[in-house]
């Protein structure tokens, strides 16, 4: 079934977005994060023109967080101070994201420079947290060599010390901040939640407990893609509501079977598995990036 | 006796009301089309001087031959479920003589809005493709097709077709800025090239079928991926390489109901927009969730 998109000018298959929604929903309810790292590009490949994809891909992780981060809350597994924490950073990063995506669209190196972010993070995250998921895979087998609470890092000598009760934490203020501002940014430029930043962050460099991480992020993510969403469609009027409806119908239901599935397995297994993907949606993006492209040229208009 | 009366009526028209004439289809309004008579009615302005009205250029000798055409829909609506339109394009040579000897020809062309655009050559930066060089087109249709009756280059004589800029790449000739690069060449040929690949500079050879050298018709495809605007269908009409007659109707393509609800919305209140478009992901992101939860205790 066809759909034409009022904003994109497009006309796609409602069942190919629908599907996408879904598949992206089901991991935004197994890992905590949004999935937006996933959809903006595969909007890219059905020819939904980037500055669309990205602030509508924005408005899709509202949607499929929002139902996760209820599902946490549910659970009380969501660190609310340190949630605000993030989320103030992450407004200040969103409205420099939103900026910095101008300029670059006015140089016409939207893709390029998207797809060299994607490259870079998903590239180093999935490396660590390979690493470090196949080594506590290795000590759980391995019982002998108990694990401490958390390190103390450079991160520990920072000043404004906060405690964050639900984290078990009493730390400064300022990586919280800084993570939350990062993830703005990215959120405002690659049309994802930051997720896949964020909850490594959290656990590697903030030390949060891997319980609250996920329903943490989300939290923060909610808040930042809206904002991030709003200032896309005020400003430059790519956010294309029917696109969104056709990949929230799909994402708010997969979301709800990842959260499910989700509470039956391991952490770490869920975690090598988010790396694999992580690994491999970095790996296609690096071969586009790489490899002699079909066609010498390519041709922008307004908008894309 | 209809004919002298048409010329007359276009003597007396205003140019603005010709080019009214012009824009609708055939059927309505039978003398828009038309050129006038020889040393009469208004000069028009060469296709494509995108201030002025275009029309049919002013001919030293009457023509003995003349196109009546109508289109099968003057008006395309995008709905939700748009996914391309089909517009038949009809209509006979009308005579006042006998058939002359030797071939006659028709040229369709359906012609988008146009719209600015830019070319980019990548090239290899640090082991990387980027986009490196660029050319930017003033403003160049978002979709035009050709269709003939037989091959564009046995038809149309080159003068004739830099006069009407039917061929492809006289269409954006027509419209290009001085380039910013030593050769724009290639990069022309890489926009016909690209938007041939994706259906949206179409050239149907034998396409127009001729029945008697009288009749015609042809079937053109808009595609699914339409931008709002006038869209402009031209016929030729030719007889060895040289237009002997033309004719101008406007397509109004329009987005209607919804889509063009969202439209408006999102470009003349956009906060209101952005807002609904909050409302519509959180009411389907907690109302999945509540859903959900009710289904599991159930």
């Amino acid at each position: 079934m066809q759909i034409y998109l009022p904003i994109a000018e497009v006309s796609v298959n409602a069942f190919t977005l629908m599907g996408l929604g879904g598949l992206v929903g089901v991991m935004s309810g197994l890992f905590g994060v949004g999935g937006g790292f996933l959809i903006t590009p595969l909007l890219f490949f059905i020819g939904i023109p980037p500055a669309i994809a990205v602030a509508t891909g924005a408005n899709q992780v509202v949607a499929s967080s929002v139902s996760g981060v209820l599902a946490h809350m549910k659970r009380k597994t969501v660190d609310f101070r340190m949630g605000g924490v993030l989320l103030a950073g992450g407004m200040v990063g969103s409205g420099l994201g939103v900026l910095v995506f101008n300029i670059l669209q006015q140089l016409g190196q939207v893709e390029l420079v998207v797809q060299l972010c994607y490259v870079v993070f998903l590239g180093l995250i999935g490396a660590m947290m390979l690493q470090e998921s196949l080594r506590a895979l290795l000590r759980a087998r391995n019982p002998s060599g108990r694990r401490r609470l958390h390190q103390h890092m450079w991160v520990h000598r920072l000043p404004l010390k906060v405690k964050f009760r639900a984290s078990g934490l009493y730390i400064s203020v300022i990586p919280p901040l800084l993570v939350g501002l990062a993830v703005g940014v990215l959120a405002a430029i690659m049309g994802v939640g930051g997720g896949f930043i964020m909850v490594p962050a959290m656990i590697y460099l903030l030390g949060m407990p891997t319980k609250v991480v996920v329903g943490t992020s989300l939290f923060q993510i909610t808040f930042v893609t809206a904002f991030t969403t709003l200032m896309h469609a005020v400003s430059y009027n790519t956010v294309d509501v029917m696109l969104a409806v056709l990949l929230i119908i799909g994402g708010v239901v997969g979301a709800q079977i990842g959260t499910t599935l989700g509470a039956r397995l391991r952490a770490e297994q869920l975690r090598i598995l988010l790396a694999l993907l992580v690994l491999a949606v970095c790996g296609k993006l690096a071969l586009d990036l790489f490899l002699t492209p079909d066609d010498l040229f390519v041709i922008t208009t307004r908008g894309s | 006796m209809r004919a002298a009366l048409l010329a007359l009526m276009m003597l007396m028209m205003p140019a603005a009301a010709m080019a009214q004439g012009a824009g609708s289809t055939m059927p309505t309004d039978p003398g828009a089309g038309l050129i006038p008579p020889a040393g009469s009615g208004p000069v028009w302005p060469l296709f494509p001087d995108a201030t002025a009205p275009r029309g049919p250029v002013t001919e030293p000798d009457g023509p003995t031959e003349q196109v009546v055409a109508g289109l099968s829909n003057s008006a395309v609506a995008i709905t939700t479920s748009f996914d391309g339109s089909d517009i038949l394009i009809y209509g006979a040579v009308r005579r006042e003589t006998p058939i002359p000897d030797g071939p006659l020809d028709v040229i369709v062309t359906i012609e988008a809005p146009s719209q600015p655009l830019t070319i980019w050559q990548k090239a290899r930066r640090f082991g990387i493709w980027v986009n490196t060089d660029r050319v930017d087109v003033g403003a160049a249709p978002s979709f035009y097709a050709v269709a003939t009756t037989r091959p564009l280059s046995d038809i149309l004589a080159t003068e004739w077709d830099n006069r009407y800029r039917i061929s492809l790449p006289l269409v954006l000739r027509a419209f290009a800025n001085a380039p910013q690069v030593e050769d724009a060449l290639p990069y022309t040929q890489a926009l016909i090239r690209l938007r041939q690949q994706n259906g949206h500079y179409r050239l149907e050879e034998g396409a127009v079928t001729l029945v008697e050298d009288t009749l015609f018709r042809t079937d053109i495809r808009l595609p699914a991926n339409l931008i709002e605007g006038d869209y402009r269908a031209r016929i030729f009409l030719l007889r060895e390489g040289a237009v002997i007659d033309a004719y101008g109707a406007a397509i109004e393509v329009r987005k209607v109901g919804l889509e063009r609800w969202l439209y408006r919305l999102a470009y003349d209140h956009p906060l209101l927009y952005g807002l609904m478009s909050l409302a519509v992901a959180v009411i389907a992101g907690w109302g999945a969730s509540a859903a959900f939860r009710k289904l599991r205790r159930a």
